[in-house]
């Protein structure tokens, strides 16, 4: 907010984060944005990876050892995990486009505070199983192919 | 009047901090429309890299000689760094509040998602296309 000077003043806030209690819609809104960030770095080294390979074999090679390294295997774990979760909550985002999940489950329910009874909670715990399950089919997969 | 009011009022010039886009809907059916793409084409890339596993430069060029795949791909990153363009920008406007450097991180993300998208597009192109 402006002062009297038009310079900006820093009040302080009240804690409110390491208080209440966390909401899993809101943590998974910000993992959302947090892991389309982190994938627009992995569509780079998508780029990277695309670009060496219509180099050279020795480009390439850089490429594929720097990804086959413990550092690349753990930046392509993170990846998958990224990917997966930003997937299945983009789905879930669609589905809200389309305008369903939303509200409580029966249309009568009255606004019990604290209760389960929100469909975008269930979709939210959902999500989170379905990536964990999801994430570990890939890793396996991954892993036996690879080794 | 109260100071705050007072504050308001001082400052009736013409908001500067606003950079208008014009295209607001359209940008948001983007996200959508990419989004549906994205969903078959992600499943896609990811059995492709998994089964790609320790490839060569030459299992790169088998793959991509397949006119399917060629096909896939070039959709996949037409849609990605459209899709990672319109998410960027978001990202920068809620969090950037300075004006010029906003403006500036604008520019520059959408030029960097235009190069690395079209470097990709020609790098499959010549991996699918040319006899290696």
């Amino acid at each position: 907010m402006p002062g009297s000077d038009k310079t900006l003043d820093k009040r302080p806030l009240s804690p409110h984060l390491q208080i209440y209690r966390w909401p899993v819609s809101m943590v998974l809104s910000i993992s959302h944005r947090i892991t389309g960030a982190g994938l627009s770095v992995g569509a780079l080294m998508m780029t990277w990876w695309l670009v060496a390979a219509a180099i050279s074999d020795s480009a390439f090679a850089t490429v594929q050892g720097f990804l086959g390294s413990n550092f690349g295997v753990f930046l392509l774990m993170g990846w998958a995990v990224a990917l997966l979760l930003h997937f299945f909550l983009g789905i879930r985002h669609l589905m809200w486009d389309a305008g369903w999940g939303f509200g409580p489950l029966a249309q009568q329910q009255p606004v019990v505070l604290g209760s389960g009874s929100r469909i975008y909670r269930i979709t939210g715990w959902g999500v989170i199983g379905i990536t964990i399950g999801a994430v570990l089919v890939v890793w396996i997969t991954g892993f036996r192919v690879w080794r | 009047m109260t100071k705050q009011t007072q504050n308001i009022c001082s400052s009736l010039k013409p908001r500067r901090n606003i950079d208008p886009v014009h295209s607001g809907s359209g940008a948001w059916l983007a996200e959508r429309l990419t989004s549906i793409a994205l969903v078959p084409l992600t499943l896609w890339f990811i059995a492709s890299v998994i089964s790609l596993g320790d490839a060569t430069r030459a299992d790169m060029i088998t793959w991509l000689h397949a006119p399917v795949s060629l096909i896939l791909i070039l959709c996949l990153i037409v849609a990605t760094f459209w899709h990672m363009e319109l998410g960027l920008r978001v990202v920068i406007e809620d969090y950037v509040h300075n004006i010029s450097i906003r403006k500036s991180l604008l520019f520059l993300q959408r030029g960097l998602c235009i190069v690395a998208g079209l470097s990709c597009i020609i790098a499959a192109l010549c991996l699918g296309l040319l006899e290696g």
